[in-house]
C-alpha cells in the first residue's frame, strides 16, 4: 500500500469540506428568511415530511463516533464490535411503539411539554429542563472532544482550530436558520454518510466476489475463529443488561431526537419518520460492521492500531486503500459534516430547554410573546455554543468516552420514565414526576462517578496503570528466573508460588470501584420508575387524573394537537 | 357537536381504537425486548452456541446479530402497516363523529 496521507491537510478533503460548508451556509441563508416565529425556530414550521424527518433523525443520531468508532471496534475486536452496534439500534422500535405518536399529539416543542401537559407547570419544567440539559451537555462535550481529536487525526488540523470551526458553524446554523437549517444539514449529512458508506462497502465486497462468506472466511483465516465469536466484551450478565437498558431506553429519552417529532405536521408523519429512521440507521450499522471486517482483512489490525489505538481510523484507511486519496478526502469531509450535524441538533435541543422550558415555562410563568421567546432562544444558542467550545477546550486530552454512556444513562433514567408514565399512567402526579426525574438524574450521575468506568479508569487511572505495570514487571522477572533455573522443578514451583503471592498482593492494591456496574442504567432507571410510582400513589392528584381522561382524545386522535 | 360535548369515553369506536393501540404497542414492545435481551442472554450464558459454525465460514452469531437489527426494522414496519390501515380508519371514524 502507498504511504497514507491520513493526518495531512489534503486539497481533496479541503475542497469537499468547503463545498459542504458553502452549501449548508446557503441553506442557512435560505432558512433564515423562514425562521421568525417560535414554531419556525423550534419546529421548522412543522413543514418537514415523514421521509425527510426519517433522514434527519438518522442524521441526528449517526455520529462520527459511531461511524468511525464501530468500524474501528469491529476491525480490532471482530464480533464484539457487532454486539455493540446492535445496542444502538434497538431503542428505535421502542420510540415507535410507546412514544412517537402521543409525543407528537400532546407536545409543542419539547418533551417537557408532554410531561407538563396535565401536571403542574413550574416544578415539571424545572426538573425536565435539568434532565434535558444534563443529557445534552454530556453528549455535547463528548462530541466536541471527539470532533477535535478526530479532525486532528484526519486532517492534521490543530485541536483548538477544529473546536473553533465546529463551534462557529454549528452556532451559525442554529442561530440564523433554526430547526429548518439544522434539519437540512442533517439530511445532507445522512445522504452523504449513507452514500459514502455504501460505496465503501461495494468496493470492499468487490474484493471478495460480492460474497459475505468469503469476507468472513478471510477474516477468520487471518485472525482465527475467535474473531467471529463473542469475546471479552460481555463478561458479566448484569453489566450487559444494565448497558442494554441504558442504550435502548436512553435512545427514547434523548431530547434532540424527541424534539425532531415536532417538525412534522401530524402523528401519521411522525410514525412514518421512525420507520424510515430505523431502516436508515439499521442499514448504516450493517454497512459499518462490513467496513470493520473489510478493514481488518484488507488493511490489517496492526496498521490500523499503529495510527490510532482505538481503531478509529479503520474506515478512512480502508477508503484510502480501495479508493485512493480522492475517496479518502471525500470520506474525511463526510466525517466532519457528520460531527456538525449532530452538534447542531444538540445545541438546538439545549437552547429550547433553556428558552422554552426554563425562561418561558418557569421564569415567565408560561406568558411570553413570540419575539421575546425567539430572542431568548437565540441568546441561549450562542451561550450554549460558546460553552460547548470552552468545555471542548477544557476537556482536551481527557478520556470522555464515558460521557456518551452517561448521557444515555441520564436520558434513560431521568427523561424516559417521566415521559412514559405521563403518557401511559393516569395516576402519575406532579410530585411523582419530580421525584422520578431527580432520582434518575442523581443516581445515574452519582453511580457512574463511583463505577469502574470513572472511579477506576478516570479518577484512579494512575494507580491502576501503576499496579498493571508492576504486575507485568513481576511476571516478566519471574519468567526470566524460571528460564534461568531451567530443569530444577522445585525452584520453578517456588518461583510460581512467589509470583502468585506477589500478584495477589498487587491485586489488593488495585483501585476498587465503589459501585460494581460499568453502566448504572439498571439501578438508576429502575429506581426512577419505582420512586415515580410510589410518590404518585402517596400524593394523589385528582385534577391531573381528570385531565388524563380528557387528553385521551388528543393523544389518540390528534384533535387539538399543535 | 363540539369536542367538549362528545362523550368519547363511552364511544364504542374510541374504546376499540384505544384498546387496539395499547395491545399492538404492548405486543410489539415485548417482542423487541425478547429479541434484544434474548440476544444479550445468549452472549452472557451461551457463548458456545453463538460461536458454533453455521456454514464452513460463518458463525451462527453473525446472522443472529444482524437478524436483531433487521427484525427491529420489520417490527416498526408492521406497526406502520397496522396503523396506516386499521388505526387510521378508526381515527377517521371518531374524528368525523367529534367534528360532526
Amino acid at each position: 500500500m502507498a504511504q497514507s496521507i491520513i493526518g495531512q491537510v489534503h486539497p481533496v478533503s479541503i475542497t469537499f469540506f468547503f463545498l459542504f460548508v458553502l452549501s449548508t451556509l446557503c441553506i442557512t441563508y435560505w432558512a433564515a428568511k423562514r425562521t421568525r416565529t417560535t414554531k419556525e425556530f423550534y419546529a421548522a414550521g412543522r413543514s418537514i415530511t415523514g421521509f425527510q424527518n426519517g433522514l434527519a433523525l438518522a442524521g441526528d443520531y449517526m455520529s462520527a463516533a459511531s461511524f468511525l468508532g464501530i468500524a474501528g471496534l469491529v476491525s480490532t475486536k471482530g464480533y464484539d464490535g457487532l454486539i455493540y452496534s446492535v445496542g444502538w439500534l434497538v431503542g428505535w422500535p421502542i420510540i415507535m411503539f410507546l412514544i412517537a405518536e402521543p409525543l407528537r399529539n400532546l407536545g409543542k416543542y419539547t418533551f417537557a411539554d408532554v410531561v407538563a401537559y396535565r401536571l403542574k407547570r413550574m416544578p415539571i419544567r424545572t426538573s425536565a429542563a435539568a434532565g434535558s440539559l444534563v443529557t445534552v451537555l454530556f453528549y455535547l462535550i463528548a462530541q466536541m472532544v471527539g470532533a477535535g481529536t478526530l479532525i486532528k487525526l484526519m486532517f492534521g488540523l490543530p485541536y483548538e482550530w477544529a473546536i473553533l470551526i465546529v463551534g462557529c458553524l454549528m452556532i451559525a446554523y442554529v442561530l440564523f436558520g433554526g430547526m429548518l437549517a439544522t434539519t437540512w444539514v442533517q439530511i445532507i449529512k445522512a445522504v452523504l454518510l449513507l452514500g459514502g458508506a455504501t460505496i465503501l462497502v461495494i468496493m470492499t465486497l468487490s474484493k471478495f466476489g460480492f460474497n459475505y462468506g468469503a469476507l468472513f472466511g478471510s477474516a477468520s483465516e487471518k485472525y482465527g475463529p475467535e474473531f467471529l465469536q463473542p469475546g471479552g466484551l460481555v463478561t458479566n450478565p448484569v453489566d450487559a443488561i444494565s448497558l442494554g437498558l441504558a442504550l435502548m431506553f436512553g435512545t427514547a429519552g434523548l431530547p434532540h431526537i424527541l424534539m425532531r417529532f415536532y417538525t412534522v405536521p401530524d402523528a401519521k408523519e411522525a410514525r412514518k419518520s421512525v420507520f424510515y429512521a430505523t431502516g436508515f440507521i439499521g442499514y448504516f450499522y450493517i454497512l459499518t460492521v462490513t467496513i470493520g471486517f473489510g478493514a481488518a482483512v484488507l488493511v490489517g489490525k496492526k496498521v490500523i492500531m499503529a495510527i490510532d489505538k482505538g481503531g478509529n481510523m479503520a474506515a478512512p484507511l480502508l477508503a484510502e486503500a480501495l479508493g485512493g486519496h480522492m475517496f479518502l478526502g471525500f470520506l474525511a469531509a463526510v466525517a466532519f459534516a457528520t460531527i456538525l450535524a449532530v452538534v447542531a441538533g444538540l445545541t438546538l435541543a439545549g437552547a429550547s430547554a433553556l428558552s422554552h422550558d426554563l425562561y418561558v415555562g418557569v421564569f415567565r410563568k408560561g406568558q411570553a410573546n413570540e419575539n421575546d421567546e425567539v430572542r431568548v432562544a437565540k441568546f441561549a444558542t450562542v451561550a450554549l455554543g460558546v460553552s460547548a467550545m470552552l468545555l471542548g477546550l477544557l476537556f482536551k486530552g481527557q478520556n470522555v468516552a464515558f460521557m456518551v454512556g452517561l448521557a444515555f444513562a441520564v436520558a434513560a433514567s431521568a427523561n424516559f420514565p417521566a415521559l412514559l408514565m405521563s403518557i401511559m399512567w393516569k395516576k402519575f402526579s406532579t410530585k411523582g414526576a419530580v421525584a422520578s426525574i431527580w432520582t434518575g438524574l442523581i443516581l445515574a450521575t452519582g453511580l457512574i462517578i463511583i463505577s469502574p468506568t470513572v472511579w477506576v479508569d478516570v479518577i484512579h487511572l494512575k494507580e491502576k496503570t501503576a499496579v498493571e505495570k508492576q504486575t507485568a514487571d513481576a511476571e516478566a522477572a519471574s519468567k526470566a528466573k524460571i528460564e534461568a533455573v531451567a530443569a530444577d522443578t522445585k525452584a520453578i514451583e517456588d518461583e510460581k508460588a512467589a509470583l502468585a503471592a506477589k500478584k495477589k498482593e498487587l491485586a489488593s492494591q488495585m483501585p476498587q470501584a465503589l459501585f460494581p456496574l460499568k453502566n448504572p442504567g439498571l439501578i438508576s432507571m429502575g429506581a426512577a420508575f419505582l420512586i415515580g410510582i410510589l410518590v404518585s400513589l402517596l400524593s394523589s392528584e385528582p385534577e391531573a387524573q381528570d385531565k388524563f381522561e380528557k387528553e385521551k382524545l388528543r393523544a389518540y386522535i390528534g384533535i387539538g394537537a399543535e | 357537536m363540539n369536542v367538549k360535548e362528545f362523550n368519547f369515553k363511552d364511544d364504542a369506536d374510541f374504546k376499540k381504537l384505544s384498546g387496539q393501540k395499547s395491545t399492538v404497542s404492548l405486543v410489539l414492545t415485548v417482542l423487541e425486548l425478547v429479541f434484544y435481551f434474548g440476544f444479550i442472554g445468549l452472549i452472557a450464558f451461551n457463548k458456545p452456541f453463538l460461536s458454533s459454525m453455521l456454514t464452513e465460514r460463518i458463525t451462527i452469531g453473525i446472522p443472529i446479530a444482524v437478524g436483531v437489527i433487521v427484525m427491529s426494522w420489520i417490527l416498526t414496519g408492521i406497526y406502520v402497516y397496522w396503523a396506516n390501515n386499521t388505526y387510521d380508519e378508526l381515527v377517521k371514524k371518531v374524528r368525523d363523529k367529534v367534528e360532526g
